[in-house]
């Protein structure tokens, strides 16, 4: 009878929907089921690397001249932030895992200041753009593109868009377009994960998470991971393209 | 039965070789190679980056073989949409068709 009581244990976790067998064959289709979002995530993000590598290779020096003019420090400590913001996340789903509630707290904590942080960063350098005059198109009425251009034997104005040879503006607000759309839909992918960061926490400070139960947190956690991945790509490609040019 | 749990030794180290791997990238970038080498570094830095994400902070080296051939499937058709596109763009100067 006690036998049986504890087989019967096993599979009554209150957290198991009537579909499932059990514990592990529900966490193992939320995962399935995350990666199969994630796939999608691939594919929408991947179009736009298609249009980046097309234009690039149409217009290597105009890229290289906008490239340029985006703040490498800004972009390096971001790159920092977020990776940082992935080890706390991997953290708090190995806390989970164990079954240790205060540091999975902490660690979601930090995820999510991380995060902030990185969208506060974005913010400011998106500010430096509009300062310069380099928001494409008419998107803010009344603020066209349209930066001041640096003149070859003039003082140095780090404001101005320096112009390589074979670069013009119109090509190099091509540039700006494609940044524009690759972080703004990178950003809008942080705002979600913020807001499922928070959801997160307050699942986890009601203590619903344990060892046999934790599928929100894998697959948040994996949907963060993928962001990160993305900026791993876009920071390389966008801020570090043409610096060669200039310092070589 | 129950899921692998990746010790936090290896996450701490995943974490150092990711930030190592983003200095580099930045070092690699004042750097004039020849030919089209910057790019390839960095490309290669940020694909070392993201396998050492995918492995260990996704748990993909622990998870099920339907979880890599997933992963393989999105991989391969990112590759058929860039070959299939720059086969086109990279290839209309090789005929002279007035355009």
């Amino acid at each position: 009878m006690a036998t049986h009581a504890a087989a019967q244990d096993v599979h009554s976790h209150p957290a198991l929907q009537h579909h499932f067998e059990n514990m592990e064959q529900q966490r193992e289709a939320g995962t399935l089921g995350m990666w199969i979002f994630l796939v999608t995530e691939i594919m929408f993000f991947g179009g736009m690397f298609l249009a980046y590598a097309l234009y690039r290779t149409l217009y290597p020096a105009a890229f290289a001249s906008g490239s340029n003019h985006l703040d490498i420090k800004l972009g390096a400590i971001n790159t920092g932030v977020l990776i940082l913001s992935s080890f706390t996340m991997a953290m708090a789903v190995y806390f989970t895992q164990v079954g240790k509630r205060r540091p999975q707290v902490l660690c979601l904590v930090l995820t999510l200041l991380l995060g902030l942080t990185f969208l506060g960063i974005k913010a400011v350098e998106y500010h430096d753009k509009y300062e310069d005059h380099l928001i494409p198109g008419n998107l803010i009425p009344g603020h066209a593109f349209g930066p001041a251009i640096q003149e070859e034997g003039q003082p140095l104005d780090h404001h101005k868009l320096h112009l390589l040879p074979g670069a013009t503006v119109e090509k190099v607000e091509m540039f700006y377009w494609i940044y524009f759309a690759m972080t703004g839909m990178h950003a809008l992918h942080m705002v979600i994960g913020a807001g499922l960061l928070t959801f997160l926490l307050i699942f986890s400070l009601r203590g619903r998470f344990d060892p046999e139960y934790h599928s929100p947190v894998e697959v948040i956690g994996l949907y963060w991971h993928f962001v990160d991945i993305v900026w791993i790509f876009l920071f390389p490609l966008l801020y570090l393209l043409g610096r060669h040019f200039e310092h070589g | 039965m129950s899921e692998h749990i990746v010790p936090v030794r290896i996450y701490v180290t995943i974490f150092a070789v990711l930030l190592i791997g983003t200095a580099l990238t930045v070092a690699a970038a004042f750097v004039d190679f020849p030919w089209r080498f910057n790019t390839i570094i960095a490309l290669t830095i940020a694909t070392i980056k993201a396998t050492f994400v995918v492995l260990f902070f996704m748990h993909v080296r622990y998870s099920s073989r339907l979880i890599w051939v997933i992963i393989a499937a999105a991989l391969f058709w990112m590759a058929i949409l860039f070959a299939f596109t720059f086969s086109d763009y990279l290839t209309r100067d090789w005929i002279s068709i007035q355009r």
